[in-house]
């Protein structure tokens, strides 16, 4: 076990090095950042200090050594804009995001499960068709118009909603918290369906087909047979079974809601990490660019991890580390 | 019979398909006294693990029980409400499967699945029914119990999930036990342990058993009455010497031939020609008679249930006298 764990931490470290050189030749690729900073008025001698302080006189080879030098204390860099670490201006941004994130997973299972669970035990019934048709829509509308759809429903319409920003915080551990107070909750609540919708239906497919996969099975025939209520046979014997692969699936899901949060928060103008990255991008603030890129991979290793865990925890037949 | 554990009279069950009407059992009437073993044999499709599951209620749709009864000490089964079924499912009538890999839940330990077993159908604490579980899988002989009880299936031998199961139909000392081809998937040597233990445990508890079986072999050694089905119906039944010293239908026969043994050594098996009949859109009559040798005009009605001698029955216009050579 201990064994395996770190052999897996090898692995995070060569993911992470090989993200950093894609990262950092991508983002030199994409345009020179000296163009958008330094105001097109100044003189030679000044674009050349700036160049120098940017760092970017040097060669790439050693701008990267540097970076990775850098990186193993600690220090992604300064921001070229906000002249902050950029490490701490996405610190500063990763609890809104978080924040949303965990509330859209989350709603993903307290409903996506359940609604599944329904569909699948009553696969022909009105409801099994329209979670199967809705789910379809879940999937393939684009977060952005729905969220716009949001917006123009909730907040222009009916005036129930707030369509911007995070509303009032209460900090705790020196960090803004939205889902303490009732007005936070009133903002979250529609950038967290808008961002749920997609994992929603996806957990509900999920969950479907696996109440309809397993329910066939011998073993939920014997569980009837030993004399069991059907809510036992269904939320213990068949659920636990399934939950093997939603538990997979939620993991991975949860890196791309993080990532993806990106639409919704700039809809929302949730002041999230997305936003500082699009903000980023617009006037090529590299450190945090490639900040940015760092924090989620590090994010998703560390995710699949927890993952490989669970699956131990879910799954007596799976033994890490085993002989197998 | 005034000790008869279990009594079906003339059961159908059948299964509506997009494409037909499938009558899987379709008028089988047999009974089973305390402490009895009746062997219910058969090929594969000829209906006998759909009446097995008819009999515990657990028939799924499209399928669905028709007509006829199931009476279980008196009580109408057929018809009675699903929580008072599910009171006597597990409790009074168990059931054992034919492939012990797939019967138990893979991710539950073994005493998870035999607590809730217990606690299912009685009013103990968790302790009382992990002793109780102990105890039945120290009964059908897994050794060193108390240990086991944490396994997960997976642990398990094929042997010993089967006589997990085993002991969970025992949990309750049911009066009726289905055993579903419950020894087809295991070893010989495996199977004959088993069945010395099935048989002891019958006789101990006077429980009625069910042995649904394709293998003649087992049922010869195991079983005190044999009924023998073919396409959804019973075609000959009888205590088990005197259905198999004295075959009646040419189906029986026919699956007495089947079995290789050692006084016909060299000589050709015998087959029965043909193959078992699609269950969809079965002609009327004796499903038997595009196979059998005997066959007539006549048995293009159906035969009715003969008693040709004392506690036999038979569905046959041409029984076979003479003994198969």
């Amino acid at each position: 076990m201990t064994v395996w764990i770190f052999r897996r931490l090898i692995q995070a470290v060569f993911v992470m090095l090989a993200m950093t050189v894609i990262v950092f030749v991508g983002v030199n690729v994409i345009g020179d950042p000296v163009e958008i900073l330094i105001s097109p008025d100044a003189d030679q001698a000044e674009r050349i200090r700036a160049i120098a302080a940017l760092g970017l006189d040097k060669p790439l080879w050693e701008q990267y050594l540097r970076f990775l030098w850098g990186a193993v204390r600690g220090d992604l860099g300064r921001s070229f804009v906000f002249n902050e670490p950029a490490l701490q201006l996405i610190s500063q941004r990763m609890p809104a995001t978080l924040e949303l994130a965990v509330t859209a997973v989350l709603l993903a299972v307290v409903l996506g499960i359940p609604l599944g669970l329904l569909a699948g035990l009553y696969p022909h019934s009105l409801f099994g068709r329209l979670a199967m048709a809705g789910s379809i829509l879940g999937f393939s509308l684009p977060s952005f118009w729905v969220g716009l759809m949001f917006i123009m429903i909730f907040a222009v319409q009916l005036g129930w909603l707030p369509s911007t920003g995070r509303g009032a915080t209460v900090t705790v551990f020196g960090i803004p918290w939205s889902f303490l107070t009732r007005d936070g909750l009133a903002h979250m609540a529609m950038p967290a369906f808008n961002l749920a919708l997609g994992n929603i239906a996806l957990v509900l497919r999920l969950t479907r087909s696996g109440v309809r996969e397993n329910m066939p099975m011998d073993y939920v025939r014997f569980a009837r047979a030993k004399g069991l209520s059907p809510q036992r046979v269904v939320f213990v014997h068949v659920l636990k079974n399934i939950m093997i692969p939603v538990v997979t699936v939620l993991g991975l899901q949860f890196g791309s809601t993080v990532a993806f949060a990106v639409v919704t928060e700039s809809v929302f103008a949730w002041p999230g990490m997305g936003k500082l990255i699009i903000d980023s991008i617009n006037v090529l603030d590299r450190p945090v660019i490639v900040a940015y890129l760092m924090m989620i991979v590090l994010m998703f290793v560390t995710i699949n991890l927890i993952v490989d865990l669970l699956y131990t925890v879910l799954d007596p037949r799976v033994r890490i580390g085993g002989a197998e | 019979m005034t000790d008869a554990t279990l009594v079906v009279t003339n059961l159908q069950t059948h299964f509506q398909m997009r494409n037909g009407v499938v009558r899987a059992v379709d008028g089988v009437s047999f009974e089973v006294r305390r402490g009895k073993i009746l062997g219910l044999v058969g090929e594969s499709g000829s209906g006998k693990s759909v009446t097995g599951f008819s009999i515990l209620g657990l028939v799924d749709p499209p399928g669905g029980i028709v007509g006829g009864s199931i009476k279980f000490l008196g009580r109408e089964l057929v018809g009675m409400a699903e929580p008072e079924l599910r009171g006597l499912r597990g409790n009074r009538i168990a059931m054992v499967f034919q492939d012990p890999m797939m019967t138990l839940n893979p991710v539950l330990r073994i005493d998870t699945q035999m607590i809730e077993t217990v606690r299912a159908h009685a009013d103990v604490s968790h302790a009382e029914a992990r002793t109780r579980s102990r105890d039945a899988l120290g009964l059908v002989g897994i050794p060193s119990p108390d240990e086991r009880l944490s396994s997960y299936p997976h642990q398990f031998s094929g042997g010993m999930r089967q006589r997990g199961a085993i002991a969970i139909a025992l949990l309750h000392q049911p009066d009726l036990i289905v055993a579903d081809e419950p020894t087809t998937a295991l070893d010989v040597t495996i199977q004959a342990q088993i069945l010395s233990e099935v048989q002891k445990l019958a006789a101990n508890f006077g429980t009625a058993l069910i042995w649904i079986t394709h293998d003649l072999s087992v049922v010869a050694g195991l079983a005190d009455d044999i009924a023998v089905m073919y396409a959804g119906r019973i075609v000959e039944s009888g205590s088990v010497e005197s259905v198999l010293d004295r075959p009646l239908h040419p189906y029986t026969h026919g699956l007495i031939g089947s079995v290789p043994s050692r006084n016909k050594r060299g000589s050709k098996l015998r087959q029965i020609p043909g193959m078992t009949p699609s269950m969809l859109g079965l002609p009327p009559g004796c499903a038997f008679r595009q196979r059998c040798e005997r066959a007539s005009e006549e048995c293009k009605v159906s035969p009715p249930i003969t008693h040709p001698a004392p506690e036999r029955t038979l569905r046959c216009f041409h029984p076979q006298l003479e003994l198969a050579a």
